[in-house]
């Protein structure tokens, strides 16, 4: 061959190589920038800002702030007494709102307010004495309206929302009693109905998936470094460790759904644990990723050079000491990455959790470990997926601010295990 | 030695957890995706205002909640399933084999199907069941609405259903393909066709095209919305709560002139609705706490009333409320089928 023709062959590969790039670039570019769009107005949220005078004489029938008592009032009872708070906090401010229906006014209040009232009013039974500034959220349609979902002519033929609202919202805007910002609930709020989607946060599912990977991390590490030091420091190299590593490669290829189907056989329903909680979901990850975790872990072990063991064989340690002494740390760093790319794998995962009950809709939150790893969970990728399906369109804005979070914890993870591998590796 | 020593003990821990059966203190329910919004708006209501923690609902389709609920008895297994559609006898054959033998049916209101396109898409008045079989049925070789009726828009024929795994689905053959397939009088030459037999004559209305013109959604209703978004010339069911919320961006078809709405359906004037149900496992009343309560709670006056947060999410209410009231104060389990 010419050499004119081996330089174009060459030039041509490159150029092939380097489109295939920018190609998959574009398309992660694309991706994220997608998401961040439809995902960053879900960390705003839309207030309102009531000073409340509330009426002691209902809410406190016996007058002795004796709770049983007080508890009988439902969030119905609060929800009129907030309708009530919104028309004074109005007149005193000048609004005029008498072009709206009671029930147009009614909804420009979050349906999670009168909850929220009803807990501040049990936990500090004082409030009724005073009047105390107050901050709760504006209802779902309003708070699309500031972030462009709604708008004028989409109000006028949806039925959640009338346009009249929407000139109140922009008046009580420029009054100060609506003001829209940084909305630190998405983070620690539980998920809420589809009547509320300004209150879903993600709250449960964060410590649902946080139980799991400490499951995870401490069942898998232990496990997967007992399996990989075995195999490649004391087992005999015969059929049947062949047969064991033959069988860890092709675990690492089994879909995570069949993990999903043991753990509800397994752990549910031979072994008695309780569904949707984070500790059967552990398992479940942990099971799935066993195999990244020991194919890493035999890699990095086998990556310790042979002389390091003959040495410390040499000056008289056992076949134990050497392996724990000497291999075993300078194969840490390694698998530590795997753990860490392990651990950030399971995270991401939906499909066993299925199986096991904890795509649900779960609003208590669990209680510290042990115990709450008992206790039902979601996890961040079912949130993702439950909010998704729902009908309200503030849901789907919701979901891609979860997957922007999701998305952050991946690339820190991913980041972390990079830079772990950079600072601790040891070349040999 | 460390990393054993707490392997062991993590080990140790789980064989203890696994000994005991866990007790359980909140109301666990599982079943359809369509009675889910309904069922988390009552289980938050339940959480804010009873002493008892909120109730844990989990999705994954009417089928598999009532095959849940039939596992067995126990605070391991779910309490409540959701369904869209009726208990089938299998599933009270199920049940029965697994010791649960008092099972309570509570209808907690209608819902309703409509038909939708994009909103600037709108057109489609006045549509009959009859013109929707033509349109969908495998039988047709129509691809324009206007070969159907002149009154319907110059528009390609494209129908986004429900897939077979859907309760939806049931309700749109039955209320919408055979109610079609009796109006053009195709069920009659069905019936001649299969010896007078009814149930293979409702099959061959209930066939859908499969040259392309209808297509099946296995997903939810946000996939049907999606579709339609992709074809806008495309038309999809969906349920009536899903059109309320985004009547900004579909239009529903009036059925025989009626309009779709909780009060047309509650009066029968609008025909394609169909009652959702949740059954409850009666041995576990008074076992689980709240669960009582929280059934009670569910079809209250102030929660499925016509004018309680489920309707204003698009539940249309049972006028017979109040005898399934009595019959949950009461724990009435339900009879044998007819």
């Amino acid at each position: 061959m010419s050499l004119i023709l081996r330089n174009r062959r060459e030039k041509r590969f490159k150029a092939i190589g380097f489109s295939a790039i920018v190609f998959s670039l574009l398309c992660v570019i694309s991706l994220f920038a997608s998401v961040i769009t439809a995902g960053a107005p879900s960390f705003k949220q839309t207030f309102l800002k009531f000073e409340l005078d509330l009426p002691a004489e209902k809410l406190d029938k016996s007058g002795e702030k004796d709770i049983t008592i007080m508890k009988k009032i439902s969030t119905v009872g609060y929800k009129k007494i907030l309708l009530q708070q919104l028309k004074l906090n109005l007149d005193k401010n000048g609004i005029d709102y008498s072009q709206l229906s009671k029930k147009e006014l009614q909804n420009m209040i979050s349906k999670e307010a009168p909850a929220q009232l009803r807990y501040a009013v049990l936990a500090d039974p004082t409030l009724l004495d005073k009047t105390f500034s107050w901050e709760t959220l504006a209802n779902g349609r309003v708070d699309a309206y500031y972030k462009g979902r709604v708008t004028f002519e989409s109000a006028q033929i949806d039925v959640m929302v009338s346009p009249k609202q929407l000139i109140l919202a922009d008046v009580m805007k420029d009054a100060g009693v609506l003001v829209v910002k940084f909305n630190p609930q998405f983070f620690t709020w539980p998920d809420a109905s589809d009547l509320r989607p300004e209150a879903a946060g993600l709250g449960v599912a964060f410590l649902g998936s946080f139980y799991m990977m400490l499951i995870v991390f401490f069942l898998a590490v232990p496990i997967s470094v007992c399996t990989s030091i075995f195999l490649e420091e004391f087992a005999p190299t015969n059929r049947i460790t062949d047969f064991i590593e033959i069988n860890i490669s092709n675990l690492a290829a089994v879909p995570s759904i069949v993990f999903g189907i043991l753990g509800l056989s397994l752990f549910i329903n031979f072994g008695g644990l309780p569904q949707s909680a984070p500790i059967v979901g552990g398992l479940c990850l942990t099971l799935m990723t066993l195999p990244t975790v020991v194919i890493a872990s035999r890699a990095s072990i086998k990556a310790v050079p042979p002389s390091l063991r003959d040495a410390a064989l040499a000056l008289g340690a056992s076949k134990t000491q050497a392996v724990f002494h000497h291999v075993l740390p300078s194969a840490a760093p390694g698998i530590l990455t795997g753990t860490i790319i392990g651990l950030a794998q399971a995270l991401g995962e939906t499909a066993p959790l299925l199986l096991i009950g904890m795509v649900a809709f779960v609003r208590e939150f669990p209680s510290l470990p042990p115990g709450g790893v008992m206790e039902p969970a979601t996890a961040l990728p079912v949130q993702i997926y439950n909010w998704t399906v729902r009908g309200d369109p503030a849901f789907v804005e919701r979901a891609s601010g979860a997957i922007i979070v999701l998305l952050t914890f991946m690339i820190a993870m991913n980041l972390l295990a990079i830079i772990l591998r950079r600072r601790l590796e040891k070349r040999w | 030695m460390n990393v054993l020593r707490t392997t062991l003990s993590v080990c140790s821990m789980l064989a203890l957890s696994t000994t005991s059966a866990i007790s359980r203190d909140n109301v666990h329910a599982a079943g359809s995706s369509t009675v889910l919004p309904y069922a988390t708006i009552v289980a938050e209501a339940f959480g804010e205002n009873f002493d008892f923690p909120t109730p844990l609902i989990e999705s994954g389709g009417s089928g598999a909640g009532r095959k849940k609920m039939c596992e067995g008895v126990g605070t391991n297994t779910t309490d409540i399933a959701n369904s869209s559609s009726r208990i089938k006898q299998s599933d009270i054959d199920r049940c029965a084999s697994n010791g649960v033998n008092e099972i309570m049916e509570v209808r907690i209101g209608y819902d309703g199907i409509v038909f939708a396109s994009r909103l600037e898409n709108k057109g489609f008045e006045n549509l009959t069941p009859a013109m929707i079989y033509e349109a969908a049925s495998d039988k047709s070789t129509k691809t324009n609405w206007k070969e159907i009726d002149p009154g319907l828009p110059d528009r390609p024929i494209m129908l986004f259903i429900p897939g077979t795994k859907h309760g939806t689905r049931e309700v749109f053959e039955k209320k919408v393909m055979e109610a079609g397939c009796k109006a053009v009088g195709s069920y009659d030459y069905f019936k001649k066709q299969n010896g007078d037999n009814k149930k293979k004559a409702s099959k061959e209305c209930f066939k859908v095209r499969t040259d392309g013109r209808s297509v099946d959604i296995d997903g939810d209703y946000t996939e049907t919305l999606a579709r339609i978004a992709a074809n806008p010339e495309g038309v999809g069911v969906f349920g009536l709560s899903f059109l309320l919320n985004n009547t900004d961006t579909i239009y529903a078809a009036t059925i025989s002139g009626i309009a779709p709405s909780t009060e047309t359906i509650a009066s029968g004037e609008y025909p394609v609705s169909r009652p959702l149900y949740f059954y409850v496992k009666n041995a576990h009343l008074g076992v689980v706490p709240g669960l009582q309560e929280y059934i009670e709670f569910f079809v209250s006056d102030d929660i499925a009333g016509p004018d309680g947060p489920l309707a204003e999410y698009g539940l249309v209410s049972d006028p017979e409320l109040a005898k399934t009231q009595d019959m949950v104060a009461k724990r009435v389990p339900m009879g044998p089928l007819e």
